[in-house]
């Protein structure tokens, strides 16, 4: 049954928008941290464990599917309701403190893959 | 037509689908016939939902780009926290748990440096445009870490309204910077593999940003990607109001 896997994927999502509002409150801070990141753990375990125990059924898996590649679509929707106008509107410092740093970090972010990549073994937080 | 405003109206949702259908048709074709396959359709798309979101505020002038047109509201729902949330979880499926864990440490640095350097360069770029009060200054340096950190702080450290709106609109002028740059430099920074994507991520923050830019890069890299981006926020605002407003005292004193 397709709805199945939907209703597995609506577990994991409500359990770690939960685990991140906890921990938001926790820390004392009014937003949800990481939420998404725990309902994405939290899919890959579940998913994991059916696949083992054999539940993970073909239908299933097409029911998560359809939400995974409704996901671009969504950013389409997402991008069309961002407030651009008044962001592009709000003046020079909005845009430069808004493309600058984005700037650096294209520079920085390969200086990071280089040394921090497991793949170079560079697993110790030097930053040479 | 009055009747089929109706209509649309009450089916807001299904209405969106449908739009969101014709502009992804039209980005393909302009992809394969005009571009010849040159930058990949979705890129387009999301493009081309910018440039509607701006002209909606243009026409309407509210807060949410197109979505605030009456009949385009389904857009708005369907591009929604909730949706967006959901569909993002589900990229999930197609991920590896094996190279997530694998990545964790090199996501966790990014993660860190990432928040930190967001929000000391826009720190400066606030004191150079002329601002030398602590809380504005934080305020706009927590916007150029994301659109909610930057409010969260101003809340915080009690900065002005004016300011506060500055700090969100910085942090939704990195959203889009993030969205158009990301597959144009994604060849350049070497951003090809799942590790790469999680400390792109980390790095970047803004879950929308780099999400919608490693869909358009490579759809494959998104959950990886997304993972990290998604504590990026909560990072935001567990230091910007803290130890960075502290921080920041002290160096203006």
């Amino acid at each position: 049954m397709n709805i199945y896997g939907v209703a597995l994927l609506a577990l994991a999502y409500l359990l770690g928008q939960w685990m991140g509002e906890i921990l938001g409150e926790l820390i004392g801070i009014d937003a949800n941290v990481g939420g998404v990141g725990f309902a994405m753990v939290i899919l890959m375990l579940l998913k994991e464990w059916f696949v083992k125990k054999s539940l993970f059924t073909y239908e299933m898996e097409s029911g998560m599917d359809f939400w995974n590649k409704l996901y671009i679509p969504v950013v389409i929707a997402m991008a069309a309701s961002l407030n651009v106008k008044s962001a592009v509107s709000a003046g020079t410092l909005a845009i430069a403190a808004g493309f600058i740093p984005v700037a650096v970090c294209f520079v920085v972010f390969p200086l990071i893959i280089k040394n921090f990549s497991p793949k170079n073994h560079g697993d110790t937080a030097q930053s040479d | 037509m009055e009747i089929l405003l109706n209509l649309i109206d009450k089916n807001a949702l299904v209405f969106g689908f449908l739009v969101i259908g014709l502009i992804v048709l039209f980005s393909d074709i302009v992809s394969k016939k005009i571009l010849k396959g040159k930058i990949p359709g979705s890129a387009i798309a999301i493009f081309l939902g910018l440039v509607l979101g701006y002209l909606g505020g243009v026409f309407i002038g509210g807060e949410k780009g197109l979505s605030d047109i009456q009949i385009f509201k389904g857009v708005g729902f369907l591009g929604g926290a909730m949706f967006r949330d959901f569909a993002i979880v589900a990229t999930a499926m197609g991920a590896s748990l094996y190279l997530v864990r694998r990545a964790g440490l090199l996501g966790m640095i990014s993660l860190v440096l990432g928040v930190f350097l967001f929000f000391s360069i826009g720190v400066i770029i606030a004191y150079l445009w002329g601002f030398r009060d602590a809380a504005s200054l934080c305020t706009i340096g927590a916007g150029a870490c994301t659109y909610i950190v930057g409010p969260v702080t101003g809340a915080a450290v009690g900065a002005s309204s004016e300011v506060i709106a500055l700090s969100i609109a910085t942090g939704v002028v990195k959203t889009i910077v993030v969205t158009i740059f990301t597959p144009i430099v994604a060849k350049r920074i070497h951003l090809n593999s799942p590790e790469s994507a999680m400390a792109y991520g980390g790095l970047m923050g803004t879950s929308s940003g780099v999400a919608a830019g490693l869909a358009a890069t490579d759809p494959k890299l998104v959950p990886y990607g997304a993972v990290t981006a998604t504590f990026y926020t909560g990072v935001g605002c567990l230091l910007c109001p803290s130890v960075f407003f502290i921080v920041l005292k002290i160096i203006l004193e």
